[in-house]
Order: C-alpha cells, then sequence, then structure tokens
C-alpha cells in the first residue's frame, strides 16, 4: 500500500502536520481542521467527479453527518468522538446507498440537480422543524476520547488529521482497485464498459456510497470542530456549491489535492472576508474564475506539472 | 454438409418497432468454430440481430439459446458472462485513454468479476496479458497514444482486442471493415481473422463488402427485410438470384 508517493506522502506530511500543529497558534489548528474535514466531502465528490459525475446536493449527507452528531449529542448524550463520527458516517452512508439506486440511473445535469433536490428537502425540514433546531441549529458539547475530555483543540486535530490521512489512503487504494479504476472509462464509454461484463449501475452505486460516507463523516468531524450545527452552513445548497467549488480547485488528480484546495480556500476565504468583508465573494469568484481559465485542472495540476519539472 | 452440435440456436426470433418488423422468422443454428458472414442492404436487420443477439435489444419473442442456456430476456452485461462478445461498427472504446489503458481495465475486468472487483489492478500477469494482446493484434505501437488521436483502423482493432480478452466462445463483429481504407482491409482482417483463429472462437460478422466475405467466412447468412434469404456457403450464396437481387443489387 505504502509503495507508491502518494501513499508516502499522505503518510509522512500527516504526521509532520500532527507534530508541527503542537507548535502552531489555535488559529492555524482550527483552520486546518476545518480544511481537512471538509477535505473527507472533496474526496468523495472527487471520486464521483473522475466518473463524470457533479454532485450539487452533498450538503445533504454532509448536514446528515454534522446532524447526526447534533442528535446523539443532545438526544443520546454520546460525546465520544469515535461514536459520533461513525454515527454520522454510517447515517450518511445509509443514506447514499438508499439514494443511489435512485442515482445511478441518472446523469449529468439530472445527477447535478437531483441531489440539490433531495438536499433542499431535508433543509426545509430542518429549517420547519423546532425540535430539529430550526434555522437556529444547535450548540454540540465538546467531544470527549474514550472518556477523557481534552483541555485544548489539539487532540481533535490530531484525530481529525489522522482520519483524514486514512480515509485518503483507502480512496488512493480504491482508486487502484478494478472497480476503483472504473471512472474514466464510465465518463467515457458506458456501453463498453457493460460489455466488457461491469454493472456500470453498481459502479456508480458503490462511488456514490463511498462520497455519502465521506460527506457524512466530514459533517460529523466539521460539527465537532466548530461545536454547533445550522441549516445554513451545513445543509443549504451553497454549502454544495462550495463542496463543488473546492473540489474544482483541487482538481481531480489526486487523493492529496482535496486537502490542499480545501486549506487553500480556508485561507482564502478567510483573507477575503478579513480584506472586503461586504465583497468577499468577489474575490472568492475572481479566483475561481482564474482557476477555470488557467488551472482546468484544478491546484492539483500545477503541482504536478512542477513536480515533473524538478524530476 | 452435416455441422457440428451447435453452440448458439435461435428460434422464431421476431422484432418489431410499432408497425416496423424489423427481424421476423429467424430460425438458425451456429456450429462451434464457424465463421459465419452477415450480409444485407442497409436496414435489412444485421444490426437488429446482432444487438438481439448480444442483450442490446430484446426480442419481441422468440429464443435464443447459447450454450444450453436462454439467453433472451437478459442484458448486455449477462450475455457477456455468458460468452458472447462484440464489437461495434463506431467502435467503442475509452477515448480519452491509451491503448495499453483500455486493455488493462478490459483484462480487469474479466478477470475480477464479483467481490474480485475490489482487488488491485495492477499485476505482472496483467501486464503480461496486456503485452500478449497488444502483439496479437499489430497495437504495440500505438500502446501508450490516447485513442482519440488514432486512426478509425487502430480504434476497430482495440475494440475487437477489447472484446476478446473476456475468451468468449461466439464473437459478433458489427462490420469490423467500415471506416477502413480499401488497401488496409485485408491487412485488417488478416490480423484480426488470424488472432481469433488462435483462440477457437465462433465468429458472426456484419459485413457489405462482398470481398471480405468471400474470402473469411464459411457460411453466409443474407438478411432482407428482416428475414434471411440465404443460408449457404459464400460461394453460393453470391450466386444465388435473390441474393444478388436484394443483397448485391444486381438485376437478372
Amino acid at each position: 500500500m505504502l509503495r507508491d508517493t502518494t501513499s508516502k506522502v499522505v503518510l509522512f506530511g500527516g504526521i509532520a502536520i500532527i507534530l508541527l500543529g503542537a507548535m502552531m497558534p489555535n488559529w492555524i489548528v482550527n483552520q486546518l481542521m476545518f480544511g481537512f474535514s471538509r477535505a473527507l466531502a472533496i474526496l468523495g465528490l472527487l471520486v464521483l467527479w473522475r466518473t463524470g459525475l457533479v454532485s450539487f446536493g452533498h450538503a445533504f449527507y454532509f448536514g446528515l453527518g454534522a446532524y447526526t452528531v447534533a442528535i446523539v449529542d443532545i438526544q443520546l448524550g454520546v460525546t465520544d468522538v469515535f461514536i459520533r463520527l461513525l454515527g454520522g458516517a454510517m447515517i450518511a452512508g445509509f443514506a447514499g446507498f438508499v439514494i443511489g439506486f435512485i442515482m445511478r440511473n441518472y446523469r449529468d445535469i439530472f445527477f447535478a440537480m437531483l441531489n440539490t433536490a433531495i438536499s433542499m428537502v431535508l433543509y426545509g425540514i430542518i429549517v420547519k422543524t423546532e425540535s430539529l433546531g430550526s434555522t437556529d441549529g444547535f450548540a454540540i458539547s465538546l467531544p470527549t476520547i474514550f472518556g477523557i475530555a481534552p483541555e485544548t483543540k489539539y487532540p481533535l486535530f490530531v484525530i481529525i488529521t489522522m482520519i483524514a490521512m486514512i480515509s485518503a489512503l483507502a480512496v488512493n487504494f480504491y482508486l487502484k482497485t478494478t472497480v476503483g479504476r472504473l471512472t474514466t472509462p464510465i465518463r467515457d464509454n458506458e456501453i463498453r464498459v457493460e460489455y466488457l461484463g461491469f454493472s456500470v449501475a453498481h459502479a456508480i452505486h458503490l462511488k456514490y456510497t463511498i462520497s455519502a460516507v465521506l460527506a457524512g463523516g466530514a459533517g460529523a468531524l466539521m460539527a465537532m470542530s466548530l461545536g454547533q450545527v445550522d441549516p445554513d452552513s451545513m445543509i443549504n445548497w451553497t454549502v454544495s456549491g462550495e463542496l463543488v467549488f473546492i473540489t474544482i480547485l483541487s482538481g481531480p488528480g489526486n487523493v492529496i489535492a482535496p486537502f490542499i484546495g480545501s486549506l487553500v480556500f480556508e485561507v482564502l476565504r478567510t483573507y477575503a472576508f478579513e480584506l472586503a468583508p461586504q465583497a468577499w465573494q468577489l474575490i472568492v469568484g475572481a479566483t475561481f474564475l482564474t482557476i477555470i481559465f488557467f488551472l482546468p485542472g484544478g491546484i492539483w495540476s500545477l503541482i504536478a506539472k512542477l513536480g515533473r519539472k524538478n524530476s | 454438409m452435416t455441422r457440428a452440435a451447435p453452440i448458439i440456436e435461435i428460434r422464431d426470433l421476431l422484432k418489431t418497432f410499432g408497425a416496423v418488423v424489423a427481424a421476423k422468422d429467424i430460425n438458425i443454428d451456429i456450429s462451434r468454430g464457424e465463421i459465419v458472414g452477415i450480409i444485407g442492404a442497409n436496414g435489412a436487420g444485421k444490426t437488429c440481430f446482432v444487438n438481439m443477439v448480444t442483450g442490446y435489444l430484446s426480442p419481441t419473442s422468440g429464443s435464443i439459446t447459447f450454450e444450453g442456456v436462454e439467453l433472451v430476456g437478459k442484458g448486455p452485461r449477462e450475455v457477456t458472462h455468458a460468452g458472447i462478445s462484440r464489437s461495434f461498427q463506431v467502435s467503442q472504446v475509452f477515448h480519452s485513454m491509451t491503448v495499453a489503458e483500455n486493455l488493462r481495465i478490459a483484462l480487469a475486468i474479466a478477470e475480477n468479476r464479483g467481490v474480485n472487483a475490489l482487488r488491485i489492478m495492477e499485476s505482472d500477469a496483467l501486464e503480461a496479458k496486456c503485452n500478449d494482446v497488444l502483439k496479437r493484434y499489430k497495437l504495440e505501437d500505438y500502446r501508450d497514444m490516447t485513442v482519440s488521436v488514432l486512426s478509425q483502423g487502430i480504434r476497430k482493432l482495440l475494440d475487437i482486442a477489447m472484446a476478446v480478452v473476456s475468451e468468449p466462445r461466439i464473437l459478433l463483429l458489427d462490420e469490423p471493415t467500415s471506416g477502413i481504407s480499401v488497401e488496409e482491409k485485408f491487412d485488417f482482417m488478416d490480423v484480426v481473422m488470424g488472432a481469433l483463429k488462435e483462440d477457437n472462437v465462433t465468429v458472426l460478422f456484419v459485413e457489405h463488402d462482398m470481398e471480405i466475405v468471400e474470402r473469411y467466412v464459411s457460411r453466409v447468412l443474407a438478411f432482407y427485410q428482416g428475414e434471411i434469404i440465404a443460408d449457404m456457403s459464400p460461394d453460393k450464396a453470391l450466386a444465388d438470384d435473390k441474393v444478388q437481387e436484394f443483397v448485391i443489387g444486381k438485376r437478372h
């Protein structure tokens, strides 16, 4: 598994970030936690994007993961970080598996917008339901780790980074399997894939479920990092748009790309807001256009190009 | 002529699209190892027949029995699993991938079905098989070239090579030489038929070029308005009055 460069970079890069995190100020640790949490959802969108599928509704799974954390905290008093994470990822994964039976039959704009529609149904239900926090959402208690309540956020940062590493390694492995390689082939020619003897519907269903599990895990980690959930920052269509934006910013070239893209987005948004609080979207939008015009393969294509030049 | 036990038996095949009858009264047996040419004018029902046998279209009625298994109602994937593969009139390959990548994915799918699809694709054995197919189909020079930049002939070769990696017992080729220049067509067919002969595959191919039919097939099925009007050896078929009139287009 560690024979390829990507796995080595993920492993050693992750360890280096964990060690450096101990020396970093809190605001950087926070940015890294938000970035790595969100990157899990991008990792799932990368798998779909490589297959030619763009979802404008993955905030559904992101929100499902986040709200699962809030509900198990408030209703059941579960504070353990791993149980919360597992709960969020599994609920989202199950939902993804069920909805996948519908989604695997759609492509292009229909796939994208059907996902949006489903996410907006959940958004509507939450906004209108008092017991689900309505527009205010919920505050979440600080997570515990095996019964111990950490005094700082650093232990949570370590866990998020390790989950990010494991997820990146797992997706990297998946992308090397036969079904994992069925991304470009499905995008290029579904008929041929069927005539080679593989079900396109099954392959897409699996990819969709994987993306839902990752988005659910991302939402759960984000909820614990932020300490709160609310529909506008977790399930609204703007969150789905943000995830697609970061996916394009990152590029589909490598499983490391979502982590870089997600961190770049965090920094970009933070500084854009500081620089122009009333027009920060203008800066983010201009960056998006620049990426589309000059780096259609995303930030990763630039890194890959530089890597090739230096080798 | 006594034929061996049929590998595929087709009975009373009918296909209609509303009022249009695309295929009717199709009754044929094909023996293992036969090379069958399917001829007919445009719209005669040749491709419709190929599509029904390979699960792309479901017949309105009738049966297709392959090695004792009923194929009607099965889709392309199940038909491939049963042991029938096909190539297409317009080559169906993965255009943004290289020739070797196309073959690797075809080989990996053929070898890793079901839960085995979660196995890592790269292996020395897979690479060796890929090299073997590249060699047999004379694709070595194009190995690392992206399919989208290749000529129609090379794409067709790749399309056929991808169809045979699952080691089918029957291969259906839909107009293998269409889009290939007159100068290249015999070389192309020599490569294809040479490679297929090694595998002892039963071949059915749709063809408009009578020179190709004469040279490569052992039996001809001539279609006209969805029906088989001749089922005989190529020399007899090409001399047959009905074939002359309705397929070749020479009036008496």
